[in-house]
């Protein structure tokens, strides 16, 4: 440490990598510890002492970040109860009727635990799933923009293709974690409402066992989780280039609404395959007597198409962006 | 740059639209047709002295020109409007088509014969005799022109029974319909003729009262047919027109539109429920097997496997009868017929298309699609619309409904009892005829056996899946029990088929032969295609009669696991019954069904589509590539000369979006110690230039360089800079020591490092501390933020009005911080427009204006030269207000 305390010149003692100057002076009331206020780092990249790029905005302080906020804890909140909720309404309504005489999925979601759980993963991927992840993914850089913060974790510095990718890691563990809790939870709520039945299929009303359908259950899990990525993708996208969370959280569900839309217009023909969310209801057919998977491929392929190519774009445009916010 | 790379897009975007656009306006839509409505006399009859008028569209081809001929024939109770839209399809794709009403229907006049030929088809060579009049029709020789027919059902039975008739047609493509309409009516699946068979009333009921007087016949028709055939499309306004005024008269009532012979005929066999020999001498004048080896022309058969009224057996006598000619048949089974079904309008479609460009274009491009045998199979459901999909198992020959193997499978039941009810009532359901099309297809099972009535042999759960295409075959023995016949065994009814007619030697027992799907468990058995079998055996007095059974034809996979089930009932609704009660004895002559398999059907694989592993991966690499191309590795990342210097800011630009400069041509240096006010009027850059301080916006032009380091968005040097600027940043939902302490780990650097107890010591909140920020002060975030931008005691301090929303002492504490700070070796830069707050604590000053420098130096010379100016002391402000009005 070179004693250049109180040097207003820019001449200094060579060999002083950094230049930075030994605080140690008595002057400062509150005057700092022996440590020196940062040394620079010699012959690197003019970075404070202990500071590495790599090391910036860990996934772990992302998550604390995110975890106490309101927002996160009601969606939550809601997506634990609803299965609560369902088993409710199924046990009110059971007294003015008579068991199940029909085999649409909502008529056999009584049947055990896992029926009622791909009952709750039926009527909650069309929308509230999505509304969730798109909540995790749209929020989460708009949010630290609108808050400010953002400003200050950029000049802090961390490298704005690291900050993205670790809001994008903590956003999509968040989604995924909204997106499995709650047929997990419909699992518990279902066993214990409903008892550990086999599963009886939609449609046929045909009756498989239950162990063999839980691996497919897990990829019925996994498939509803991919393809809500382009949900997740637009959203995100949408986060980096608005300042306003409920802008790019609408925006991503307006797609899936306009989507929805335009899937219901058959002239379109086989063009639909290629909307977004055609494919959402393909894990179905993983739960039918015969699984077909043929769907679900097709549902990850154009899922994965939009979303990469969505987050690249979130990436350039972050990269490129002036944060004025 | 920027905003040049924005207009680029925009007329990138723009470009694609109006192109798109414009291929939208200029993609050739399918040429309009004109349809010409033409009233067609004909005269025909037995002596060729009835004139008819019939009603007649003619549609000239698309594109002129000559062209092979086309007739369209409708349904049973339909009319020429039924096949408009085909026949508009046809017509654009090159045909001239005519369409008609048939006698005694729509407009035309005259009575329904049936398709007799001494009438309709008569009627019908009179219309190739008028095509071939019509100049846009292509002549093989002069009155005979090029000319194919096509029609379901009742259109369908004309176009086989026109061919054998008149050797002008070239092609013809009957869809759904009969062989033999007594054994369509009358049918016995033992193969003993229609004067033995079961009278299918439901069906003959619907389909007379179709050519019946009154407009409810609209309502009926509309049940069960799909495709427009023995349909009546919008024709009750058609109906309502020629509904003559007067009251309809007593033969009108009783036989609406019909021949009186075909009417008398109808009425007595549906009274006494068996055929007689007129009926069925009647009925065969009109079906193809009374015209053998006549039909010599190219005949493609589509029959549908939903038809209970003429099932596949029908296709397949007329498919053999025209092969014994020579000439070449097609056969295809699709999902439709008169019991409803997906109906496959658009394949059908594309079948008669494809036939008549093979046989009436000699269009050698026309490939034969798939093999001379199709059948419809499921293809489970499409994951997007959820919907059932078809797919289409094709093979090279047709073997008829034998199959190309067969299998025995053994059955297993011992003689069972069943009971024939009196009145036949309540009657067991296979299809409702009339009401398939509720269903919607193949989901709905509505087949139930009424208890006691059935009898049933069972095969042991398949051990590999079996597909069974065609008639099974089964030997059925059946006596009577002769306790239960004698109390009842006078035939009282008007039914003429008694169950247990003990006054003969022999009774006759009527059964229903089905053949299940049994998946076991909770499930329903499964009826395929809700048909059954009707048969009557004949058993001698005191013994049984035995019968070879010909179950239905179908298409069908039975699963492994699955059992086939033979079952014999006593009743069906859709049949004539005995109405006297009767009990039988039911058991298999042979312990077994013989099935017939079709190795050769194959169903095209499709496979998984291209797209799903080529379009990810497309896609893939183009984000990387946006990726890569966005990355900026800009070269002069270190001056070693500058190390010393906290910051030199050289030649620094910033324009606004709208094009005017923020920032201008910014130079000056900061030297280490520096306490540096950075003074301006609002819109003079001030903000700007932190901002991109810390790397927060671009710059256009110039660069900042920070111990020599060049300032990049996110350049590890920036870990030396502690900014407060534009206000604090904080999660409000934290307090405020989790803000910072969080923030701290953001930067990734070690904690002792971060000296939060100086820091803290700084911001003063005390107790507020562990609030959560949202309930902070404007005063306790800017402190909070500036204690925030002073973690880890950075080399170089950027703080933006610091003293906003800061009490008095609070900003005399402030400003002492400040110079410890800078006294300590350190770089403060300090923005503000408290001038005498900046004249106390700033060693030096840089002012700006419209984002240029406007002066640069300390404050003690910028006061100084312009004391020695004015000759008497003077305060910053004087001369901020000065350098700034200077070159207002």
């Amino acid at each position: 440490m070179s004693d250049a305390n109180g040097s207003r010149t820019a001449a200094l003692p060579g060999g002083v990598a950094g230049g930075s100057p030994n605080g140690s002076g008595p002057a400062a009331g509150t005057g700092p510890s022996a440590g020196g206020p940062g040394s620079g780092t010699p012959g690197g990249n003019g970075a404070a002492r202990g500071y590495a790029p790599g090391r910036t905005l860990p996934l772990g302080v992302e998550i604390v970040r995110q975890f106490k906020r309101r927002r996160t804890l009601v969606m939550f909140g809601l997506l634990l109860a609803l299965p609560w909720v369902l088993v409710i309404a199924f046990k009110l309504g059971a007294g003015s009727n008579q068991p199940a005489t029909s085999l649409r999925i909502s008529d056999l979601a009584t049947e055990g635990a896992l029926n009622f759980a791909a009952f709750a993963l039926s009527v909650s991927a069309s929308f509230l799933l999505v509304v969730a992840v798109a909540l995790f993914c749209g929020d989460t850089v708009a949010s630290e923009a609108s808050w400010s913060s953002l400003r200050y974790l950029l000049a802090a510095p961390v490298p704005r293709d690291r900050l993205l990718r670790q809001k994008l890691v903590v956003a999509m563990g968040y989604s995924a974690a909204a997106v499995i809790c709650l047929p997990l939870m419909a699992l518990v709520a279902g066993t214990l409402a409903f008892g550990w039945n086999d599963v009886r299929v939609p449609g046929t009303g045909e009756i498989i066992p239950a162990l063999d359908v839980l691996p497919r259950f897990a990829v019925v899990i996994g498939y509803a989780l991919v393809s809500q990525f382009v949900v997740a993708a637009l959203a995100f996208l949408l986060s980096v280039s608005t300042d306003s969370p409920l802008g790019a959280v609408g925006g991503a569900v307006g797609l899936v609404i306009v989507s929805n839309i335009l899937q219901a217009v058959e002239a379109l023909g086989s063009l639909r395959e290629f909307l977004p969310t055609f494919w959402n209801t393909a894990w179905l057919d993983a739960l039918a007597p015969q699984p077909q998977y043929d769907g679900m491929l097709k549902g990850v392929a154009v899922s994965v198409t939009y979303s990469a190519i969505l987050i690249a774009f979130a990436f350039r445009r972050f990269r490129r962006k002036d944060v004025v916010s | 740059m920027k905003r040049a790379g924005r207009r680029t897009t925009w007329v990138a975007v723009v470009a694609v639209l109006v192109v798109g656009v414009a291929a939208w306006l200029v993609w050739p839509s399918a040429p309009e047709i004109r349809v010409q409505d033409q009233m067609i006399t004909v005269v025909d009859g037995p002596k060729d002295d009835q004139r008819v008028t019939l009603d007649a569209s003619f549609f000239p081809p698309a594109g002129g020109g000559r062209a092979p001929a086309v007739l369209l024939a409708h349904g049973f109770g339909g009319s020429k409007q039924s096949v408009r839209a085909e026949a508009v399809r046809l017509a654009q794709a090159g045909y001239a088509v005519l369409t008609w009403s048939a006698r005694g229907f729509g407009r035309s006049t005259g009575q329904i014969a049936l398709n007799s030929p001494d009438y309709e088809v008569k009627d019908v060579r009179q219309l190739i005799d008028w095509v071939a009049g019509r100049p846009e029709v292509r002549l093989d020789a002069a009155g005979d022109p090029r000319v194919g027919m096509a029609g379901g059902s009742y259109g369908g039975a004309i176009s086989l029974m026109s061919a054998a008739h008149d050797p002008r047609i070239d092609a013809i493509v009957p869809q759904i319909t009969w062989h033999d309409l007594a054994d369509a009516l009358f049918p016995n699946a033992t193969g003993q003729g229609p004067e033995s068979g079961v009278f299918k009333r439901m069906w003959a009921g619907l389909f007379f009262s179709r050519g019946g007087p009154t407009p409810d016949a609209a309502a009926l028709a509309g049940l069960g047919a799909q495709n427009g055939q023995d349909r009546q499309d919008g024709e009750d306004g058609e109906r309502q027109a020629r509904q003559p005024a007067r009251p309809l008269t007593a033969e009108e009532i009783r036989c609406g539109r019909f021949l009186p012979e075909i009417c008398d005929m109808y009425q007595q066999v549906a009274e006494s429920g068996r055929a007689t020999a007129s009926a069925v001498e009647t009925l065969r004048r009109s079906s193809p097997i009374s015209v053998p080896g006549k039909i010599k022309v190219p005949t493609l058969l589509l029959q549908g496997q939903r038809d209970s009224l003429f099932p596949l057996s029908h296709a397949d006598a007329n498919a053999r009868a025209v092969a014994a000619t020579g000439a070449p048949v097609e056969v295809a089974w699709f999902d439709g017929g008169h019991d409803g079904g997906n109906g496959e309008v658009d394949w059908l479609y594309g079948k008669t298309l494809g036939w008549f460009d093979r046989y009436l274009k000699e269009d050698s491009g026309a490939a034969r699609a798939g093999g001379a045998f199709t059948v419809t199979r499921d293809g489970g459901r499409d994951p997007g619309t959820r919907r059932p999909v078809q797919l289409h198992a094709t093979a090279a020959a047709y073997a008829g409904l034998s199959g190309s193997a067969q299998t025995s499978v053994p059955l297993s039941g011992p003689d069972q009892q069943v009971a024939n009810p009196p009145g036949g009532s309540p009657a067991s359901i296979s299809a409702v005829p009339g009401f398939g099309g509720i269903g919607g297809g193949s989901g709905l099972n509505l087949s139930v056996d009424m208890a006691g009535q059935s009898a049933a042999f069972d095969s042991a759960p398949l051990t590999a899946p079996l597909q069974i295409t065609g008639s099974s075959t089964v030997k059925v023995r059946v006596s009577v029990n002769t306790a239960a016949d004698g109390a009842t065994g006078e035939d009282t009814s008007t039914e003429n088929a008694p169950g247990g007619d003990a006054s003969g030697a022999a009774s006759e027992v009527t059964l229903f032969a089905k053949l299940y799907d049994v998946a076991g468990g909770t499930q329903a058995p499964i009826l395929p295609e809700g048909l059954v079998a009707p048969v009557r055996i004949t058993v001698p007095e005191g013994g049984s009669g035995e019968a070879m059974v010909t179950l239905p034809a179908i298409d069908h996979r039975f699963d492994v696991g699955h059992r086939l089930r033979v079952a014999f009932t006593t009743t069906d609704l859709g049949y004539s019954t005995p109405a006297a009660p009767a009990v039988y004895t039911v058991g298999l002559a042979s312990p077994a069904v013989t099935v017939p398999t079709y190795a050769t059907l194959r169903t095209p694989s499709t496979g998984p589509a291209w797209w799903i592993w080529a379009l990810p991966l497309a896609s893939i690499a183009v984000a990387v590539a946006l990726g890569l191309a966005g990355r900026r590795r800009p070269a002069g990342e270190h001056d070693p000369a500058l190390e010393s210097v906290p910051l030199r800011i050289d030649g620094l630009t910033k324009a606004y979006r709208n094009g005017e400069l923020a920032v201008d041509g910014l130079s000056f240096t900061v030297e280490h110690g520096q306490v540096l006010g950075l003074l301006g009027p609002n819109g003079a850059g001030k903000t700007t230039t932190l901002r991109m301080l810390m790397g927060l916006i671009h710059p256009d032009g110039g660069e900042i360089r920070i111990f020599g380091h060049r300032v990049v968005p996110g350049a590890p040097v920036l870990s030396r800079l502690g900014s407060f600027v534009e206000g604090p940043g904080f999660l409000p939902h934290l307090n405020g020591r989790d803000n910072l302490e969080l923030y701290w780990k953001a930067t990734g650097r070690p904690a002792e490092d971060a000296h939060f107890d100086e820091a803290l010591e700084i911001a003063g909140l005390g107790g507020a501390l562990d609030r959560a920020v949202r309930t902070y002060s404007q005063g306790m975030r800017q402190r909070l933020a500036i204690a925030q931008a002073m973690l880890g005691l950075p080399d170089l301090l950027v703080l933006d009005e610091p003293t906003n929303g800061l009490d008095p002492p609070q900003i005399r504490e402030m400003r002492e911080v400040l110079i410890r700070y800078a006294a300590r070796g350190r770089t403060v830069i300090v923005s503000s427009h408290l001038l005498a707050e900046v004249e106390q604590t700033c060693s030096h000053v840089v002012v700006m204006r419209r984002g240029r420098l406007v002066t640069a130096g300390t404050v003690s010379e910028l006061l100084a030269g312009r004391t020695s100016a004015d000759g008497s002391g003077t305060r910053l402000e004087d001369v901020f207000l000065d350098l700034i009005g200077d070159k207002a």
